[in-house]
Order: C-alpha cells, then sequence, then structure tokens
C-alpha cells in the first residue's frame, strides 16, 4: 500500500531535480523559471500528500495558494525576461551584473 | 494493487520528465517535459483523492504557465547553444549538491532508517465532511475560514497582470504628435513672411 513515504520522496526528488536545474542551467534563465516551477510542484505535492493523509483540508488550501503566486511569479518573472532581451538581445543571466544602479 | 501501480507510473514518469526538463538542449522541449512532469503529478494528486486541486494543476499550468514559457521560448530568437555553455562544467557540482540535499531530505524524513512515519493528528477544524466532495468541502472551507486569504490571493494576481502588463507595454510612437494648434493659430503673415529683394549673386543671410 502506498503510505505518505511514498509522496514526500517522489516531492523531495522533484525539489532536488529543481535545485539541480537551477544549478546546471546558470546562463539559461528560462530553464531557471522552469527548475522553480518544478520545486514549486514538488512543494505543492508535499502539501496534497499531508493534507491527504492527515486527513485535513488545510495543506490543499495552501497548495492552492502556493499555485496562485506560482502563476504571478512566473507571469512577472517572463515579463521581465521579455524586456531585458529587448534590452540587451540576450537573456544571459551572467551580464545582468552591468545593470549596477 | 491497480493504486501501487499507478503511483509508480506517475511518480516515475514525474521524476524522468522532470530530469529532462533540466537536462534537454532545447528549451522547447524542457517546457514539454515540465507539460509532462505538471500533468503526472496532476495524477498523484487524483490518486489521494485531491481531484479538485489535481485540476487546478492542469487547468492553471499546463493551461497558463506552460504555454505562456513555449510563447516566450518561441518570441524570443535566442542563441540557446551558447547559453548551454558551461552545463558540463557545473555538471559535478552541481550532481555533488543535489546527491548531498537529496539525503539530507530523506534522512530527515526518516524514511529509509525509521520505517513509517507516525502522522500527528489533525486539529479537526479542517476536516473533510464525510460523503461530499473534495471540491465542495474545498469550497466550504475557503470562503469561510480562508476567505480573506482568498481575496489576498487575488489582489496577488491583479498585481502580476499590471505589473505584467507595465513591464511589457511599449508606448506608440504617435505619427502626429508634435501639432500645436494653438500655435499655429497664433501665426500671422507678418511674423511668418519676410519679403527680400536680393541684388543678383548675392543670395540672402537666413
Amino acid at each position: 500500500m502506498i503510505g505518505i513515504e511514498h509522496y514526500l520522496v517522489v516531492s523531495a526528488m522533484l525539489f532536488v531535480l529543481g535545485v539541480l536545474g537551477i544549478f546546471l542551467n546558470r546562463k539559461n534563465i528560462i530553464v531557471i523559471l522552469m527548475a522553480i516551477e518544478l520545486i514549486l510542484l514538488g512543494v505543492n505535492l508535499n502539501l496534497v500528500a499531508f493534507s491527504a493523509f492527515l486527513d485535513d483540508l488545510s495543506g490543499q488550501i495552501f497548495a492552492m495558494f502556493v499555485l496562485t503566486v506560482a502563476a504571478a511569479e512566473a507571469a512577472i518573472g517572463l515579463a521581465i525576461l521579455v524586456i531585458y532581451f529587448r534590452a540587451r538581445g540576450t537573456i544571459a543571466v551572467d551580464d545582468v551584473d552591468r545593470l549596477k544602479g | 494493487m491497480i493504486q501501487t501501480i499507478a503511483f509508480y507510473l506517475f511518480a516515475s514518469i514525474v521524476i524522468g520528465s522532470g530530469v529532462l526538463t533540466i537536462m534537454a538542449r532545447n528549451p522547447v522541449h524542457s517546457v514539454l517535459w515540465l507539460i509532462l512532469a505538471f500533468f503526472n503529478a496532476a495524477g498523484l494528486m487524483v490518486l489521494v483523492g485531491a481531484e479538485f486541486l489535481a485540476m487546478l494543476l492542469v487547468v492553471v499550468y499546463v493551461g497558463a504557465v506552460a504555454v505562456l514559457f513555449l510563447f516566450v521560448v518561441m518570441m524570443l530568437d535566442i542563441d540557446f547553444a551558447e547559453l548551454r555553455a558551461g552545463f558540463m562544467q557545473n555538471f559535478p557540482l552541481g550532481i555533488a549538491v543535489a546527491i548531498v540535499l537529496l539525503a539530507e531530505i530523506l534522512f530527515g524524513l526518516g524514511a529509509i532508517s525509521a520505517g513509517p512515519i507516525e502522522l500527528g493528528t489533525a486539529d479537526g477544524s479542517a476536516t473533510p465532511v464525510p460523503g461530499q466532495s473534495n471540491i465542495e468541502n474545498i469550497g466550504a472551507l475557503l470562503y469561510t475560514h480562508y476567505a480573506f486569504l482568498f481575496e489576498i490571493a487575488g489582489m496577488i494576481l491583479l498585481v502580476a497582470m499590471v505589473g505584467a502588463i507595465v513591464l511589457t507595454h511599449r508606448e506608440q510612437k504617435a505619427v502626429r504628435g508634435h501639432q500645436n494648434i494653438s500655435k499655429q493659430n497664433q501665426r500671422s503673415p507678418d511674423e511668418a513672411i519676410v519679403m527680400r529683394q536680393p541684388s543678383i549673386g548675392q543670395g540672402i543671410d537666413l
């Protein structure tokens, strides 16, 4: 039978995959944003698993709010990405330090 | 039994597509793998009885966020080969950090050594009413106990929407933007026209 441990392990693996994605694709901010989505997916899975196994709906409500914030974050992040690309013609995050003040 | 099979199917596809999301050479493929990961995570959520959240995941992530990613990836003309330059260089360190982090989390869970996790008991304030569907229970809780948080979530989405529009909106340069009508009307022939009679071969100073 599937217990909560299985869900926690899956969500921990998703979380770590997201962190690894940020490490590996240090230059490509689009993939970094996708890795952040993976991290938030892992968190959501964790919340839902606890909610289900504790028989308490608060976890699902919180997962919903995490989802809301994740959607807002993706929209703003991509908007910043688009204007950065317009200004610089590249999206390499190494060069962002030229923004200085 | 079928539940166990479904769990392992969904879980392995989630992990596999997560790996491919961060490893894919082409970001378009990354987005597509991310969509697969979201679908299978939704499957995992259905498996524990959180149908509403699963459908929300499909609608919001696959329908909106992933399509937004696809749109941006395809709209911007980016040299992705250049962006992958440091990939192999970062690989050993990244893998090392990831393994350490995963080991820490798993030991923290106690899932390897200590056997099954003993859950506490919830305080009962958000226990679902038996016999009602998941979405009814969530609605009953969300619009009463979490009403303020719900409204703040709406405000967050509003701010995000306004912010995205403000950031990406480009002011159109008006074609006839410099016409000053009162200035035109105030011109008189006396100051607008000067009569000269230059002698031949001299020209005039303006």
